[in-house]
């Protein structure tokens, strides 16, 4: 299928007198995986939440699958098969894991019983099968990731958004969570992540795209990007070379 | 063990009025089980979605209004002038909350004190309902279900109000296992985290005040055929949604039995400070209502039942889910 | 009258700033302002004018009071429990008055402003006037302390953004009691100059507080020059309003008002966000 599963257009935000995104265009096709890089205040939360619906554009659009989604609310967008993660982990406090995780699975399936052991499965999936009767309170921070990204698979996306995944993680639990995001690219899942860390980027993206100030100044493989001027100037910085 | 108590328990409360044949214990008993309704539904939509409303007096007046509007009207049977009333209590609570759940929080709940206040004040100008003067239920006898009175004595209206409590805890007990409820839990929490998760949150939230404001209506008809007189002062005013909020509260939000908890407290106490006070008691107890507030708020959120849980985490008997606290990992 | 608005507002959206919390009793706080202005007048024959000083003292205890008291142990709580803290204060401000003061309608007799004054080819009561100059020479004051001393700035700080400022070494515990008692000061002013031409009774406080709260949506939570304008905005509103409907609804028409800011424009005419 080369018809892109998600297309962006024109897509501009802005907050009172700041740029958060300007003139953003870009397309994702299926089972593709993008990476997102740029300096912090580039704009690319901004665009996550422009892509799921949390904000309104003041120009463009989004279309997913096909259909304009530009105006459409946050849970219809993840009805069309968009889950993301959050930066700033929001895992509900006072379920457990395995209640956090039916939520999600709850947008198939109207019974308890399926939807707890669609929630098991997506626990299993990520690892943390064993921690399912815990409270969420009490999870460390890698448990939290996988514990989101459980949350956004139990819905079955066919595109997910990570943003910062490896962010705050033990340097130790990267490769685990790295791992995790291959599989999940393998099967099939289009992805689109947000990342500082060059080295994750670099070893599982197809496709990077550069944003600085709001602007995409790069989008393309990842040997191409590293090795432009723009990207190195304005985020890689001359130790990279 | 738990289960020999609970049956013992349900016994107890069954029989009451044939042991307890005076009508003061009898009325008490059938404002515990009001006002436990009455609080049940109101954590629906409070406790368990975390919309905090503090004009719910409103669907009280809607349900108590519309039955005897009925009744002296069309004389129609006040038990489907009761479902009306629940009816109409869930389109006003649409109507509401199409606008106020746009608001989150402190705001949400500063507008459902304005629509309340707007309620009262409109009904007590409008002639055409009693305005000011209210509304007499029209005498009939002799005693009988389908005109929903009884004046010899209290046994049927026991049995009535025992029904609805029922009623309220059962579509409480409903919501909670099904989707539905797992839904306002997480609307609770986050509600944005939960629309990302596909959660229709307004949907949602409106069908929990439409549920929540038809059970509190059929308690204002209840009333209103109990004491067979109403107006603006006694079904609507901001006094009684802050009682509907305090017993919740005392007893334990977002809890199945809390309200009922807080309620079989609350209700005795206040019934007991009015025959000690007589008249004077009335701005005094709201006093106390108001501390009793506080005080929760500060110390233990999670009401009574909090307390119990606590209790029974310590003495080691299996608590119910969502007590224990896991240690980080 | 606006202007008066404004001052009880101002505290509200202050207080609001510093830590996302609604004073739900801030509508009995001007009542007890109220009364205290009314007790210095009976006891000790102090026109209201000149016990505003005396209200804004006690009511900035108050706020202090309250701060220490109950604000801080919910400050970290969850949303529910803040709400109630702060109801349950109003609930039992409210009837703690009607149980020590009764419910009668206290008035303060023959006060140094009296008599009306034709402004413009309108007659407006002199007490009106002259609280609109108190009230604007208070705003005034407030606002100077917000911008040009060191705490008034840093109290600014702290509203905008917690950590930061907790980060340059400002003591924002000392802040957040500070905002509560320039709040209660406030109040209190606002209390005393009403109690000029208004009935004293305990539940004085409601309509106002609901005023109050439409004051602060409007001129944008936190925003407190904001809610100079939007007072004087809100006291337009309610003018016609009582002009052209029946008084009783009055106060629905300020609701409604509060809905239609809120929904349509949450920053407020001037908020920040």
């Amino acid at each position: 299928m080369s018809a892109a599963f998600l297309e962006v257009r024109g897509l501009t935000k802005r907050f009172g007198g700041i740029v958060a995104n300007r003139d953003i265009s870009f397309a994702v096709r299926a089972g593709e995986l993008v990476g997102v890089i740029g300096p912090n205040g580039a704009g690319k939360s901004t665009l996550f939440d422009l892509l799921t619906g949390f904000t309104r554009p003041d120009a463009g659009t989004v279309r997913i699958d096909g259909r304009e989604t530009t105006r459409l609310r946050p849970d219809e967008v993840c009805r069309l098969g968009v889950g993301r993660t959050f930066q700033k982990l929001r895992p509900f406090h006072d379920m457990t894991t395995l209640e956090n995780v039916m939520i999600g699975a709850f947008l198939h399936t109207a019974d308890v019983d399926e939807a707890r052991e669609a929630a098991m499965a997506a626990l299993y999936s990520v690892g943390l099968a064993d921690r399912a009767g815990a409270h969420a309170r009490g999870l460390s921070t890698g448990q939290r990731k996988r514990l989101e990204l459980a949350r956004a698979l139990a819905t079955r996306p066919r595109l997910l958004l990570l943003d910062e995944v490896t962010g705050g993680v033990d340097p130790g639990a990267i490769p685990g969570l790295v791992t995790l995001v291959r599989d999940l690219h393998a099967r099939g899942l289009a992805l689109i992540i947000i990342e500082h860390n060059m080295r994750v980027i670099m070893d599982v993206a197809q496709r990077i795209l550069a944003l600085q100030l709001g602007e995409i100044i790069g989008d393309g493989p990842p040997a191409e990007i590293v090795r432009s001027e723009r990207v190195i100037d304005a985020y890689l910085g001359e130790a990279w070379r | 063990m738990r289960r020999v108590l609970a049956a013992l328990l349900l016994s107890a409360v069954v029989l009451f009025p044939l042991v307890f044949t005076r009508p003061f214990p009898r009325h008490v008993m059938i404002m515990i089980f009001l006002y436990g309704a009455l609080a049940t539904a109101w954590n629906i939509l409070a406790g368990y979605c975390g919309q905090i409303s503090l004009g719910h007096a409103v669907y009280f007046g809607v349900g108590a209004y519309t039955s005897t509007l009925l009744v002296r009207e069309i004389a129609l049977t006040p038990w489907l002038g009761m479902l009306a009333g629940a009816v109409l209590a869930g389109l006003v609570s649409q109507v509401v909350g199409y606008p106020c759940f746009r608001l989150r929080g402190h705001y949400f709940a500063i507008a459902t004190i304005g629509v309340g206040e707007i309620v009262q004040t409109s009904v007590l100008n409008w002639d055409l309902v009693g305005a000011a003067r209210g509304l007499f239920v029209p005498i009939k006898r002799p005693d009988s279900l389908l005109n929903f009175q009884f004046h010899q004595s209290k046994f049927v209206y026991y049995y009535i109000a025992l029904a609805l409590l029922g009623l309220a805890l059962g579509v409480t007990r409903w919501i909670e296992r099904s989707r539905r409820g797992h839904y306002f839990r997480a609307i609770k929490e986050d509600q944005d985290a939960a629309a990302s998760l596909g959660v229709p949150v307004a949907r949602e939230k409106q069908a929990a005040m439409a549920v929540s404001a038809a059970l509190t209506a059929l308690g204002g008809t209840f009333w209103a055929q109990y004491v067979l007189f109403i107006d603006p002062e006694s079904v609507f005013p901001l006094s009684l949604s802050i009682l509907i909020c305090l017993v919740a509260v005392l007893g334990g939000v977002g809890s199945l039995w809390g309200p009922l908890l807080g309620a079989a407290v609350l209700v005795p106490l206040s019934e007991g400070t009015r025959v000690l006070l007589g008249g004077t008691g009335k701005a005094l107890d709201l006093v106390i209502y108001g501390a009793l507030i506080m005080a929760i708020a500060v110390f233990q959120p999670a009401g009574l039942m909090g307390l119990v849980r606590q209790l029974g985490a310590r003495r080691g008997i299996a608590a119910s889910p969502g007590a224990r606290r896991e240690s980080a990992a | 009258m606006g202007l008066v608005y404004a001052l009880v507002a101002a505290g509200l959206s202050l207080i609001f700033g510093l830590m996302e919390l609604v004073n739900f009793a801030h509508g009995e706080f001007l009542m007890l302002a109220m009364y205290v202005a009314f007790f210095a007048w009976s006891l000790a024959r102090l026109d209201p004018v000149v016990s505003a000083p005396v209200a804004a003292v006690a009511l900035g205890g108050v706020g202090w009071l309250t701060y220490h008291g109950l604000i801080r142990r919910v400050l970290g709580a969850p949303m529910l429990a803040q709400i109630f803290a702060t109801f349950g204060l109003a609930v039992f401000l409210r009837n703690g008055a009607q149980f020590a003061f009764g419910v009668d309608f206290l008035t303060v007799k023959d006060p140094w402003l009296a008599g009306r004054v034709s402004v413009a080819g309108l007659f407006i009561g002199l007490p009106q006037v002259g609280a609109s100059v108190a009230a604007l020479a208070a705003f005034l004051a407030l606002y100077l302390f917000l911008s040009r001393t060191e705490t008034g700035l840093a109290l600014t700080a702290t509203a905008q953004d917690r950590q930061a400022a907790s980060l340059m070494g400002i003591d924002t515990e000392r802040m957040f009691a500070l905002g509560w008692v320039i709040g209660g000061a406030c109040v209190g002013v606002a209390g005393a100059l009403l109690a000029m031409f208004f009935y004293i009774y305990p539940d004085v406080g409601g309509p106002f507080a609901l005023l109050a709260y439409v004051t602060v949506a409007l001129g944008g939570f936190g925003n407190v020059p904001g809610t100079l304008a939007a007072g004087v905005i809100v006291g337009l509103v309610e003018a016609l309003a009582g002009l052209l409907i029946p008084p009783a609804f009055k106060y629905s028409v300020v609701f409604v008002l509060y809905l239609v800011v809120v929904l349509w424009r949450p920053q407020g005419l001037f908020g920040r966000f």
